[in-house]
């Protein structure tokens, strides 16, 4: 109970922050409907296209609307020295990050989840595809915040973080978008896709286990 | 355990090392190079398929196999690095980045340069080039986050913590991209698939590869004491060092 609460209080706190600045918590989720409006009309508006490229493009678009969303995870924390009162409290510095993660998935990606019918209808998905497409999601996009968490921890100590964290993020990336694709693809042709899913998963609990350590490490450092 | 090791967390220890390894790791440079490229481009035989062109090979695999490798060994210093905090071990982890970004670098090129004659095209989007390809920026990422920090220090700590995100994923990347290739397109002329190489061609290589290890050790060292001397300009054995002009560092200058 000692240690629950103050974890609870931190959740609170970021939910709070978070539904308050309403504006910031729209601008990833439109930059995405944004990037996928973009490409039938950069590639062409032909069904079978849009089909083959739908699940790499609604993929590609959701890890940049990350990387884009992720550079506020911590900075405001870190400038007002929220963080390093975290740091000092009682409770596990990598409980708190965890968390703190947990609730930045909740208001940048579920949003992403619900809109998710959407895009399927503007790239022409099928039925199948479009419930593989939301199962990686489901699992990869928390994948996506807990690495991405450890780059930013990393560079949240700089003026000039932004280009930086996608030069370190975007080749990390590259197992989760390539399995994701793949479980689609799949899907469309009438397979199984659950390997897929599998692996994905299989990624996500090692993230679990892993990289809260890893960011609350990098929080120290940056904290030097 | 390793009581061994700790006095070369001191920077004069580790560059009185760095003395004493280089001649070793340079003959072997210059002997294995020599050797393997005058053995494998004048007189090894010709491929019966690729004709001469194959020679590339002598430099393809070398810094192919080798640039994995030195990625693990970067790692491996990061993480020595951030286990007994030897500024020593962030030094040496940045040293030799630089080299193994360039070997990277080298495996591309020469790759697409043997790719044009062979398979028609510069590039393609095969399992290997693509994890070589990724390789490339994940040296370039940890390199660009050192350079990010003016405080040398963290600035050793988050490239570590880069570098270890990056070698649990290097197995990831690799059978990811694997799995994407064989998924998309089913066959890929693959040039060391083949079950043997004829010994007459082995050979060379074998030795090409020695000494490419050779080259990597001496530029890492190189690399390594030039950190050690910027950082610690201010120690009273630098000063010494650089003053007066002593056998050692002669040397180190070759």
């Amino acid at each position: 109970m000692n240690t629950v609460s103050p974890i609870m209080s931190v959740m609170k706190r970021d939910l709070l922050l978070a539904f308050r600045q309403k504006a910031e918590l729209l601008q990833p989720l439109l930059f995405f409907v944004m990037v996928i409006t973009l490409f039938p009309l950069g590639i062409g508006p032909g069904p079978d296209t849009l089909q083959k490229i739908g699940p790499g493009v609604i993929w590609v678009a959701a890890i940049l609307s990350s990387l884009l969303g992720m550079d506020k995870l911590f900075r405001d924390d870190f400038n007002d020295g929220s963080l390093e009162q975290l740091q000092l409290s009682n409770i596990s510095l990598s409980w708190g990050m965890f968390v703190k993660v947990l609730v930045h998935w909740c208001v940048s990606f579920l949003p992403l989840l619900f809109i998710s019918p959407l895009l399927a209808l503007f790239l022409n998905l099928t039925t199948p595809m479009y419930w593989s497409l939301v199962f990686t999601l489901v699992l990869g996009t928390p994948l996506l915040s807990l690495v991405g968490a450890i780059a930013v921890a990393l560079t949240v100590g700089l003026q000039r973080g932004g280009v930086l964290l996608s030069l370190l993020l975007l080749p990390v990336f590259i197992p989760l978008l390539i399995f994701a694709t793949s479980a689609v693809e799949s899907a469309a042709l009438g397979l199984n896709y659950l390997p897929q899913i599998a692996i994905i998963g299989a990624m996500l609990c090692f993230a679990i286990a892993i990289t809260p350590f890893a960011i609350s490490y990098a929080i120290r450092v940056s904290h030097h | 355990m390793f009581t061994w090791l700790h006095p070369y967390a001191k920077t004069e220890r580790a560059y009185a090392l760095c003395n004493t390894l280089l001649p070793y790791f340079f003959i072997t440079a210059v002997a294995g190079l020599l050797v393997g490229f005058v053995w494998g481009l004048l007189f090894a035989p010709s491929d019966y398929q690729q004709g001469d062109s194959f020679r590339i090979i002598y430099v393809h695999v070398p810094s192919a196999i080798l640039s994995m490798s030195t990625y693990v060994a970067m790692a491996v210093a990061g993480f020595v690095g951030l286990v007994w905090q030897w500024k020593t071990a962030y030094m040496s982890m940045i040293a030799i980045a630089p080299v193994g970004a360039v070997l990277t670098f080298i495996s591309l090129f020469t790759g697409a340069a043997w790719g044009k004659p062979m398979w028609g095209t510069w590039w393609i989007w095969d399992a290997r080039l693509t994890s070589q390809l990724i390789l490339f920026f994940l040296y370039l990422g940890v390199m660009a986050l050192y350079a990010a920090f003016s405080d040398k220090t963290q600035a050793g700590k988050s490239a570590a913590i880069m570098a270890l995100v990056g070698v649990i994923n290097i197995p990831i990347i690799h059978f990811s991209v694997e799995w994407w290739n064989t998924l998309h397109q089913g066959a890929t002329i693959t040039k060391f698939g083949q079950p043997s190489i004829a010994t007459s061609m082995l050979w060379p290589l074998l030795i090409s590869i020695a000494g490419f290890i050779g080259l990597i050790g001496t530029l890492s060292l190189m690399n390594l004491k030039n950190q050690i001397l910027r950082r610690e300009l201010h120690r009273p054995w630098v000063t010494e060092l650089l003053t007066s002009s002593k056998p050692v560092s002669k040397k180190g200058a070759k």
